[in-house]
């Protein structure tokens, strides 16, 4: 490609004032939309209004100050984003809960939103350089996967909920899904490993067809992570996390060799995999089925044992969730119900899993577009730290955190609007989960520290990274 | 590797874009088709979320919305005479509705286009969207006459009264009845199981036998037969005689039409008012042989047989019958053989006969009022047919009234108000007793009501001419003593 001699990276800007100011709209998007649900409750603006508003809107102007004194040279996009996902996400718990949805919890979720961006702040202050990162590669890599296995093997009356066994359970007060950090810690890993060596894996082995095939002992790390992908599918059943890790570390690799071959090589292992496991594992298979045809009577079934309260058997129904799903996308419509004035009480799972759907029916295609253009840009803007950083291991980290960010959204999104096989897997930044917000709001604090680092200008100015990477080559 | 990464962006928003084209798809295109899936709860609930407007008759509430605590079903539908109505009122059930709560539905739940100004002022005052109310032509007294007069029968039955000047609708009584309420409420399983019951039973309570269900019509049809035979030649006057003899054989068959129970009728040539009097069958069978099938059938339809009519619930066809030999017109002229009439339809004839002769299109609904009070429709009163002329019509009039002062009918008398009226006794095919049947007006000098009424085998065998005058007629002297005050 030769654009990148002709569109050269910008001189970056600080845009601190420009950062403020999107912050500020994010928190009176957000406040504006948590007004709306007690209107249309209870024709009043809620109690809590100014509480929230001055809570949330003092938490953001924290993180922007600690922001401006620890990284100002970082994209001012990014924090603003975030925040919006994020507090959108709250109001619709907010409003499941008011709604009687029994497990939304908005006072959980703003604890940990609160707790997550004190991480966020905690990560910035204490990491002044991420390349600080690339010396724990191995660690980084042990650490995540003892965490992704860990509630493999606990029994299951610590870490199973729901049939999905990833969580470690303290009591029944807590409880935390080690495979979040897990996924943060591997990306990390990756980077690391890749950029030790991406010259040996970009080697080329026998020809075929056109492509370049790589040398048949250079398989190894793929099929260890392929390997440890089906683990995660048998022993944790969760089809997501599975997916999700195998995906991005074949983005990862792809970044770093620069070879085709290996997406191939991925794709078929993926399918293969998932094929094998289709055919092995009844729960697998249910997903197939639901997603060929999901409004198919034989496997919508009998949805009554569905609807009981509590509800029954997950299996009365292969399709039940992801056609109520659906449904709420159909009540949504172009402009959607508006906020408390729909059904997302009717679709299972809508404050965690289908949170998607649940927005969808009440904000409608409008809601959906927007939302869906708001994590474009973040991750957009992730990926061009990638381009803007000036070593290869912040490259290859700002890729992988942007790509699983991108890739995570897609799986989940992708899943409850029936693009692909429905996978449970959070929905970043707006489902209910502690785990989740507090390893996300790290990533983005990562992405944050590495775009400052990238934009920050050089004692010796750069003005052409396009031939940074010529030098590199 | 910005070349790798660059192509990674390519991916990522590629990924986006297709999430963006699926919703897009999903909301904009199969909105609809997911919106209308029977499995989809939202339709259930949405039919709850409204206020629906109320169901009112002469000052009474028949139907309204009650709000609930529930956050499902906001409102619910309650029927404070829910037996005593519930044919005029039908149900309100999760999936359906009936009678007046399904033909008037988009009014009660304010999403008619009549209603649009309205909700274009709700939308602006932020006030939520309530249904219209609908006030029904139902005089309350003279509904519960019915009711309890048709009940006390202990019969299976029907009574339908109209204004004859109007044709608005006065009562609409159907036994055996239901409970509007067991079908209304919000448990789906038990309202479809409820259903299942009723709709089983053998009794039909569901169905509503005024307009929905056709009988032999007997005698009473006998009005029309004269109406027809008046009408061929202006000159014919009550006093006008004819032959009636004990037995009129039929032509191509080797039977004979007796008179009721074989008897004789006056002399064997009587006036025709003296033959409506004692509803000998003879000479009216005659009388239709003599017309012809298409002056019959000419006749039924000008007292509006044959035109789709609606109440606004659509009314079954009446029907004269096909055109077979001499001896099938002469048992339809005595209201016999495949002559089927609707309780309704016989109405309209005495009405017709009541209203110098022109039959008023039947209604039910007399005004439609938005939550705020404002009118936005009112009943209009049409002319439905012209079946006789005025002269026939003062004819027919004197000979009804005859008939309750000196014939079948004196139990339908009223004191104080002339009362025209016409048993009936229809012969059914199975081996029931026959139905008894009375038709009438009152009062016959300037009428208020006109009526039918039906007991579905509820003539005893006694061997009586009287036995429709036994039965029916006390029901509907009780109907038309409560609309006239009396």
């Amino acid at each position: 490609m030769s654009e990148a001699a002709v569109d050269p990276v910008p001189m970056p800007a600080k845009r601190r004032g420009a950062q403020l100011f999107m912050l500020a709209l994010a928190v009176v998007i957000v406040m504006g939309a948590y007004a709306n649900v007690g209107l249309a409750m209870d024709g009043q603006i809620p109690a809590g209004m100014l509480t929230y508003g001055l809570g949330l809107g003092g938490l953001m102007l924290a993180a922007y100050l600690v922001l401006a004194k620890f990284a100002p040279w970082a994209d001012p996009l990014i924090l603003p984003l975030v925040t919006v996902i994020n507090g959108l996400g709250l109001v619709m718990i907010y409003r499941l809960e008011a709604g009687g949805m029994p497990l939304a919890s908005a006072t959980n979720q703003i604890m940990w939103t609160a707790v997550g961006v004190v991480m966020f702040t905690v990560t910035l202050i204490v990491l002044r350089d991420h390349r600080a990162l690339q010396r724990l590669t191995y660690t980084a890599g042990a650490v995540g996967m003892v965490l992704l296995a860990l509630p493999a093997v606990l029994p299951g009356s610590i870490s199973e909920v729901q049939g999905a066994k990833i969580w470690i359970r303290f009591g029944d007060f807590a409880s935390i899904q080690p495979g979040e950090f897990a996924k943060l810690l591997l990306v990390v890993f990756f980077a690391g490993y890749l950029v030790a060596k991406r010259d040996v894996l970009a080697l080329a082995g026998r020809r075929l067809l056109f492509i370049d095939l790589p040398r048949a002992r250079d398989l190894g790390p793929v099929l260890v992570t392929w390997g440890l992908s089906l683990l995660v599918l048998v022993f944790e059943k969760d089809l997501g996390t599975s997916l999700l890790l195998f995906g991005t570390f074949i983005a990862m690799l792809y970044i770093a060799t620069q070879r085709t071959s290996w997406v191939l090589i991925g794709v078929l292992l993926f399918v293969g995999g998932a094929y094998m496991a289709g055919l092995v594992f009844d729960h697998v298979g249910a997903r197939f089925d639901a997603w060929l045809d999901p409004a198919n009577p034989i496997h919508y079934g009998n949805a009554d044992i569905c609807q009981q309260d509590p509800p029954g058997d997950p299996m009365c129904s292969k399709s039940y969730q992801i056609m109520q799903g659906l449904f709420g996308f159909g009540a949504g419509g172009i402009l959607g119900t508006g906020l408390a004035q729909g059904h997302p009480d009717e679709i299972p799972l809508s404050f965690s899993d289908f949170i998607f759907a649940a927005t969808g029916e009440e904000l409608g295609l409008t809601g959906l577009m927007a939302l869906l253009m708001i994590y474009a840009l973040l991750v957009e803007r992730g990926l061009r730290t990638g381009l803007a950083a000036r070593d290869p291991f912040s490259k290859l980290l700002a890729g992988g955190l942007s790509f699983i960010l991108a890739w995570q959204v897609f799986i989940i999104v992708g899943g409850v609007t029936n693009l692909i096989p429905l996978t449970g897997l959070v929905t970043p930044f707006m489902s209910q989960g502690g785990s989740a917000l507090l390893a996300n709001w790290i990533l983005i604090a990562l992405l944050v520290r590495m775009s400052d680092a990238a934009r920050r200008p050089p004692p010796q100015a750069i003005q052409n990274e396009g031939l940074t990477q010529v030098f590199q080559r | 590797m910005n070349r790798t990464l660059k192509r990674a962006a390519v991916a990522c928003l590629a990924m986006f874009a297709l999430l963006m084209v699926n919703v897009n798809i999903l909301q904009a295109v199969r909105a609809e088709g997911l919106q209308d899936d029977a499995r989809n709860r939202r339709n259930f609930f949405e039919r709850y979320a409204i206020e629906r407007g109320r169901i009112t008759a002469g000052g009474k509430v028949l139907a309204q919305s009650v709000e609930t605590d529930s956050k499902e079903f906001r409102f619910i539908r309650k029927y404070p005479d829910a037996r005593l109505y519930a044919h005029v009122t039908g149900f309100f059930s999760p999936e359906s509705a009936d009678a007046i709560e399904a033909t008037e539905n988009q009014l009660l739940d304010g999403s008619s286009a009549d209603l649009l100004l309205r909700r274009s002022i709700d939308l602006f005052t932020g006030e939520p969207t309530r249904g219209a109310s609908v006030e029904l032509t139902i005089n309350p007294k003279a509904q519960k006459a019915a009711y309890d007069a048709l009940r006390q029968s202990g019969k299976r039955g029907a009574v339908v009264a109209m204004d004859p000047k109007t044709g608005g609708i006065l009562a609409m009584v159907s036994l055996p009845t239901y409970d509007p309420a067991e079908l209304s409420g919000t448990n789906k399983g038990k309202v479809f199981t409820r259903y299942d019951e009723l709709a089983k039973d053998k009794s039909q309570p569901l169905l509503n036998r005024t307009i929905a269900q056709t009988y032999p019509p007997g005698s009473t049809f006998k009005v029309v037969t004269m109406a027809a035979y008046l009408e061929d030649d202006p000159s014919r006057t009550p006093q006008t005689t004819v032959e009636a003899p004990q037995n009129l054989p039929l032509p191509g068959t080797n039977i004979s039409l007796p008179n009721y129970g074989g008897s004789a009728c006056g002399s064997g040539r009587v006036t025709l008012v003296f033959a409506l009097e004692k509803s000998c069958n003879t000479p009216f069978g005659s009388m239709g042989m003599e017309l012809g099938y298409d002056a019959m059938k000419e006749q039924t339809e000008k007292f509006g047989m044959g035109k789709p009519l609606s109440v606004p619930m659509p009314v079954a066809q009446s029907d004269f019958g096909k055109q077979e030999g001499k001896d099938a017109l002469a048992m339809a002229s005595i209201g016999q053989r495949s002559n089927r009439m609707t309780p309704l339809q016989m109405a309209m004839i005495a009405a017709g006969i009541a209203n110098d002769g022109t039959v008023m299109k039947p209604y039910l609904v007399s005004k439609v009022t938005d939550a705020k009070g404002d009118t936005i429709e009112e009943a209009e009163q049409d002319e439905w047919t012209q079946a006789v002329s005025s002269e026939t019509a003062a004819k027919l009039r004197e000979m009804m009234v005859s008939v309750v002062n000196n014939g079948t009918a004196n139990l339908a008398q009223v004191p104080g108000v002339q009362v025209g009226g016409k048993t009936g006794t229809a012969e059914t095919s199975d081996n029931q007793p026959p139905h008894a049947w009375f038709i009438s007006f009152a009062p016959a000098e300037d009428p208020k009501v006109a009526l039918a009424v039906i007991v579905e085998s509820g003539a005893a065998r006694v061997g009586a001419e009287a036995t429709g005058g036994h039965t029916a007629a006390p029901i509907a002297k009780a109907v038309m003593e409560a609309v006239l005050n009396k």
